[in-house]
């Protein structure tokens, strides 16, 4: 194995500056492999939500089954999703589908778990008032738990986002395309300003998005419901969420 | 009219909550059902709008078993007031308000008009309306809960210790401004506490529930105090009975004496006036200063009050006024214990 | 399955080693650096939204960009161990500098009041009062820190430095499942076994929360 050894800082943007790698026609280039890239993330992380968020509803309404949404959470925090990635291709084949089918169930576990936390989450009394006032049991889900629940469930959904976009990136070594293409191919090509380029624009892109659905969360969650831990308050305020899930949910899988 | 007919609840496991119930809510008037913890006054009040299901037995509203109707449909006919509210917090304080009659189909705006017509109902300022639940304190929260239970304008309110979870000075302001509303509205309300002055301060009708969820006793407060039925009906009432009866009469037969047979005195304490007629405070020997009244009464006022304003003033009378605030008699301790003894003799004939 | 495991077995346990302590030194170097970064941000408010934010970057990158990008950062070849052990580090104190930092000012409230009042000076209150109240946050934080790390060691097979990462690559070079599988249950029986054992350090070092559970 050779070590490459440092390279002079102006080449590291060689790869990214060089025009011929922005040409839409080529095979591999940077707008191909981005769109790739955002195509396998948001099939996954769609068709996961499709999965887990009407599964979570489900279990946290009716907090049956809260043992398959709470160990399948902790399972998916330890399990290497690398390691499994590669175990399923290796046994099924090279190829997109085997692929995006190990994306998208492993991002099930951080939506379902948050999802079921979040309905447990919601104050019993607000969810007595609904059911006392005469909402029917889809009201009171669709209309009072869901909105009250929404905090959690978004940061179910950002983690599983981020989780998918780092997966997507290390598949490129299974054959996946995306960005992630660029770190491999550079690393067996020993080409630093292509790995730059791609840790470079990866790095971004998972910025970029994280930044986004943080947008789209606080248009989506109402002022009332967000989470006020996070302003400074005396230790005897009760927050929605103790720091502990705090920091388990929004950072809690790993890339 | 709410009618309870036998009814039971018992739980799977066991636990019976109540026990073959019956009884009558009068219609617009409170009813208050008091407990120790675990006397069924709770699920009691729930079996009515259905939230807990009997397991035998019915309950009516104005002749219609609620177990016939729509479950949803009922509810929205009746106010529900809970402990800590249950706001929602994810709506406007004018949503959550307008909850009710927006499930029933009424246009958004007509909605949240009411809905602000009844935030000042509450004794609320206008401009809390578009804050969230979280910004509110929680008496007004309580408060909001209550203007919420009313948009639909239900002819029946269960109220579930609505004013337990907050400190006594705002739960005082709560239950004052409660009946004002209700004497406005004259709802039909069934409401639950553990606290017996609550039930003695507030209802019209209050009944006193057992452990294992029996009636002990219903009837005026006035019934509980002076004759308890058991007692445990008069342990849970509490010793001082005959004193807190005197909060339920009104000092109108007080007969009093001139003001002038204390305004000459030299001992004891000389009831002192301003140029106006108006009582300022008493004199007393050795001191310079005055004493000054803490209050003094009206005809109106309770007994309960005046035997308090007897007992600290220095010479153990009380000063009535009239209409304009001018001293128009004075009655000491003896007498007010006199008037209640002839009270007493009249209510046994 | 069992061949392979007896063919390979000093292999096997050469990586195992080498997860071990490309795993464990960065949660320890992270949870110490994470300290001093989490005290700063829970005691200046002004400090505190831009340190999370930062932090919340950091952790948002995926790790082989990471492990990739540091090798400019810090003048190493880009497949020296050391850009693992780095970017490890800089993920847990990314996660644990917020825990620390929620973690202390959850605790500020009627105890550290009376601890003031009884006499406690800034320092003494820190690490005899707020700290140990802390612990379980604390402790919850580090356990979600190793398992991630745990977990992400072996993306570090691409740089050369995977630990039992390594055996998934293998394998899915040479097209056998075994290694992959042996490295998956290894990964997840690590994870087991330090999140058991951060468990029972916790209650080592919190007499208190067992106490009430006695006759």
């Amino acid at each position: 194995m050779s070590t490459l050894a440092v390279v002079p800082m102006l080449n590291y943007f060689g790869y990214l500056f060089d025009a011929a790698n922005w040409k839409l026609s080529a095979d591999n280039s940077i707008p191909v492999l981005l769109v790739q890239h955002l195509i396998y993330t948001l099939v996954a992380v769609l068709v996961s939500a499709l999965i887990a968020l009407p599964l979570g509803l489900l279990i946290g309404h009716t907090n049956r089954g809260a043992f398959i949404a709470i160990g399948l959470g902790n399972l998916g925090r330890s399990l290497p999703t690398f390691g499994l990635i590669l175990l399923l291709v290796t046994m099924v084949g090279v190829g997109v589908v085997p692929v995006l089918v190990a994306l998208t169930v492993l991002a099930i576990p951080p939506i379902l778990a948050q999802t079921y936390a979040g309905i447990r989450s919601v104050d019993p009394a607000a969810v007595d008032a609904a059911v006392g006032m005469g909402m029917r049991p889809r009201q009171v889900l669709l209309d009072a738990e869901v909105p009250m629940a929404l905090p959690l469930i978004f940061s179910g959904l950002r983690s599983a986002l981020l989780q998918v976009v780092a997966t997507a990136t290390v598949a490129a070594y299974a054959s996946l395309g995306g960005l992630g293409r660029l770190l491999v191919d550079g690393l067996s090509r020993n080409e630093y300003d292509q790995i730059f380029a791609g840790a470079i624009l990866v790095a971004l892109l998972a910025i970029t998005l994280d930044y986004l659905s943080a947008a789209v969360e606080r248009a989506v969650v109402s002022p009332g419901v967000r989470d006020t831990s996070r302003r400074r308050t005396r230790g005897s305020r009760r927050s929605a969420q103790t720091p502990v899930e705090d920091t388990e949910t929004a950072l809690s899988t790993p890339r | 009219m709410i009618t309870f007919d036998a009814v039971t609840k018992a739980f799977p496991g066991g636990n019976v909550a109540v026990d073959d119930l019956s009884l009558e809510l009068p219609t617009g008037q409170i009813t208050v059902f008091v407990g120790p913890s675990g006397c069924g006054k709770t699920t009691s009040l729930r079996m009515i709008n259905r939230t807990i299901e009997p397991t035998s037995g019915t309950i009516s509203i104005d002749g219609e078993d609620v177990s016939a109707q729509d479950a949803a449909l009922l509810r929205r006919k009746i106010g529900y007031v809970i402990q800590n509210a249950g706001l929602f917090p994810h709506r406007t304080i004018v949503d959550n308000i307008a909850t009710v009659p927006l499930l029933n189909g009424v246009a958004k705006r007509q909605a949240r008009e009411r809905a602000a017509e009844l935030l000042t109902r509450v004794g609320l300022d206008e401009s809390l309306g578009s804050r969230y639940p979280n910004q509110l304190s929680g008496g007004q929260q309580q408060r909001v809960g209550v203007a919420r239970a009313l948009a639909a304008d239900p002819p029946v309110m269960l109220m579930d210790e609505p004013f337990s979870a907050v400190d006594p000075i705002v739960r005082d302001g709560l239950q004052k401004e409660f009946l004002r509303l209700q004497s406005e509205l004259g709802k039909t309300i069934a409401f639950v506490t553990h606290d017996i002055d609550e039930a003695i301060k507030l209802g019209d009708k209050v009944a006193i529930f057992r452990v294992g969820g029996h009636l002990a006793q219903i009837g005026s407060p006035q019934e509980l105090l002076d004759d308890p039925a058991d007692d445990f009906v008069a342990d849970f009432v509490g010793r001082d009975r005959g004193f807190r009866g005197l909060g339920f009469v009104t000092a109108e037969k007080l007969e009093v004496e001139p003001v002038s047979a204390y305004t000459g005195r030299s001992s004891d304490g000389r009831l002192v006036l301003d140029g106006d007629g108006r009582p300022t405070g008493w004199a007393v020997e050795g001191r310079d200063e005055l004493r000054a009244l803490p209050a003094s009464f009206t005809k109106e006022d309770t007994l309960r009050l005046v035997t308090d304003l007897a007992i600290t003033s220095p010479a153990g009378a009380a000063v009535r006024v009239d209409a304009d605030g001018m001293a128009d008699g004075v009655v000491a301790h003896e007498a007010i214990a006199r008037h209640l003894t002839a009270l007493r003799r009249e209510s046994e004939r | 399955m069992i061949t392979y495991i007896s063919n390979n077995y000093h292999d096997i346990v050469a990586d195992l080693v080498q997860h071990l302590w490309l795993a464990l030194i960065p949660v320890v170097v992270g949870a110490v650096l994470a300290l001093p970064v989490g005290y700063l941000a829970a005691r200046r408010p002004a400090l505190y939204q831009p340190i999370i934010n930062l932090g919340g970057v950091i952790y948002s990158i995926p790790s082989l960009a990471v492990f990739l990008l540091i090798p400019v950062v810090i003048g190493v070849g880009v497949l020296s161990p050391l850009n693992v052990l780095l970017g490890l580090t800089l993920y847990t104190l990314a996660l644990l500098a917020r825990t620390v930092a929620d973690a202390l000012i959850s605790v500020r409230g009627e105890v550290t009041e009376a601890a003031v009042a009884l006499g406690y000076r800034p320092i003494r209150m820190l690490f005899g009062v707020e700290l140990p109240m802390a612990l379980p946050v604390l402790f919850a934080g580090l356990r979600v820190a190793t398992v991630a790390n745990i977990s992400l060691v072996s993306v570090g097979a691409l740089v050369g430095s995977g630990g039992l990462g390594n055996l998934f690559t293998s394998g899915f070079q040479l097209g056998f499942t075994e290694p992959i599988i042996i490295g998956i249950v290894l990964s997840m029986l690590l994870a087991v076994v330090f999140d058991v054992a951060l468990v029972l350090i916790q209650r080592q070092l919190t007499p208190w929360s067992r106490a009430g559970g006695r006759a």
